[in-house]
């Protein structure tokens, strides 16, 4: 791991360590969240080591805790979740073979995905996937182990506008890919369907739907018949 | 509290496989397909349109309702900055930054 650090690029490095720490702020509230609920402790542990996707989690224990059906709460948790078929196919490539494929297919979520995304070759893809998602997946893990045990230390991070931090970084990994004028169009398109139907279907759907903008990309490409604008 | 510990368990383990189900479907078959050009472009596509949708939902929703304003705007500077150039720590911090600040001077 110390030697895959290395042959990062320092920015980059630098960059994923400012998303790991926030993404570890989150994970203390979401441990200090779960067991001032009256939630018993070893279970945002337990959810954080198998689902390993923070909204899913928060939605979970929202759900029980606020005495919801168990299997509601699951379904609930799968359909926020269901982006991470289309992820899984999108990096794919990024995996490796054998063993490797099938621990870093648990490792696919949304912030390796986005770093990989933004990375210009393959091998600097790989890299950036498999450096974000393992020491994600530890820092995610400690803080959570963290907030369970502290209680109520941070339990509210919007005081740090860490709500606004994860939509930044994302657009700022995207922000590249969307200089492709159909890409863009796409991107656009589909942020729209996702906030117009957030009012009215249940979480995850909306940014599943949202798929419907890759047709516009497909169409604005059609219409141009230009061989691959960049 | 109704749910049993037991209860509880087996519904995170359930909630965890289903979604390693959903994230290793793709990596599995990628081997047994050779994908067209056209396909792969679909695909980084694909990505780009649901990481958008992430950021739409993400800087104005909280469950089903608005956010409120500081959320957005603190997003918004991020955004402007990240257009520009700026490095991603700063867009990041700038972004924390601003709606951190917007709630200390009362802004929801």
């Amino acid at each position: 791991m110390r030697s895959i650090w290395r042959s990062l690029d320092p920015g980059l490095a630098r960059d994923i360590a400012l998303v790991l720490a926030a993404d570890t702020l989150v994970g203390v509230s979401f441990g200090a969240i779960t067991v001032s609920a009256g939630l018993p402790f070893w279970l945002p542990m337990v959810l954080s080591v198998v689902v390993f996707a923070g909204a899913a989690q928060f939605i979970f224990v929202g759900m029980v805790a606020s005495g919801g059906n168990p299997v509601a709460a699951v379904l609930a948790g799968l359909l926020v979740n269901a982006r991470h078929l289309p992820f899984g196919f999108a990096v794919a490539d990024t995996l490796g073979t054998g063993w490797r494929r099938l621990v870093g297919a648990h490792l696919i979520i949304d912030e390796s995905v986005a770093f990989a995304l933004a990375q210009p070759s393959p091998d600097q893809r790989k890299r950036a996937f498999w450096v974000t998602g393992v020491s994600l997946f530890v820092c995610w893990n400690l803080g959570v182990v963290a907030g369970a045990a502290a209680g109520t230390a941070i339990t509210d991070t919007d005081a740090l506008g860490l709500d606004a931090a994860f939509p930044a970084v994302l657009l700022a990994l995207v922000l590249p890919s969307l200089r492709d004028r159909h890409a863009r169009r796409a991107a656009i398109a589909g942020a729209v369907v996702a906030l117009a139907t957030t009012p009215f279907l249940p979480a995850g759907l909306p940014v599943l739907l949202a798929l419907a903008g890759v047709a516009v990309a497909e169409v604005s490409r059609g219409r141009e018949r230009l061989p691959e604008s960049s | 509290m109704t749910a049993t510990a037991t209860t509880l368990l087996v519904s995170a383990l359930v909630l965890g496989l289903g979604t390693y189900g959903c994230r290793v479907v793709g990596p599995l078959l990628r081997d047994r397909f050779s994908l067209s050009p056209r396909v792969e472009r679909l695909m980084v596509t694909a990505t780009v349109v649901l990481l958008a949708a992430l950021v739409a939902t993400a800087a104005f929703v909280e469950g089903k309702a608005f956010a409120g304003w500081a959320r957005p705007a603190g997003v918004l500077v991020g955004a402007v900055l990240a257009i520009r150039k700026a490095p991603f720590v700063v867009v990041v911090l700038a972004a924390a930054a601003t709606a951190a600040l917007l709630r200390l001077a009362g802004v929801p």
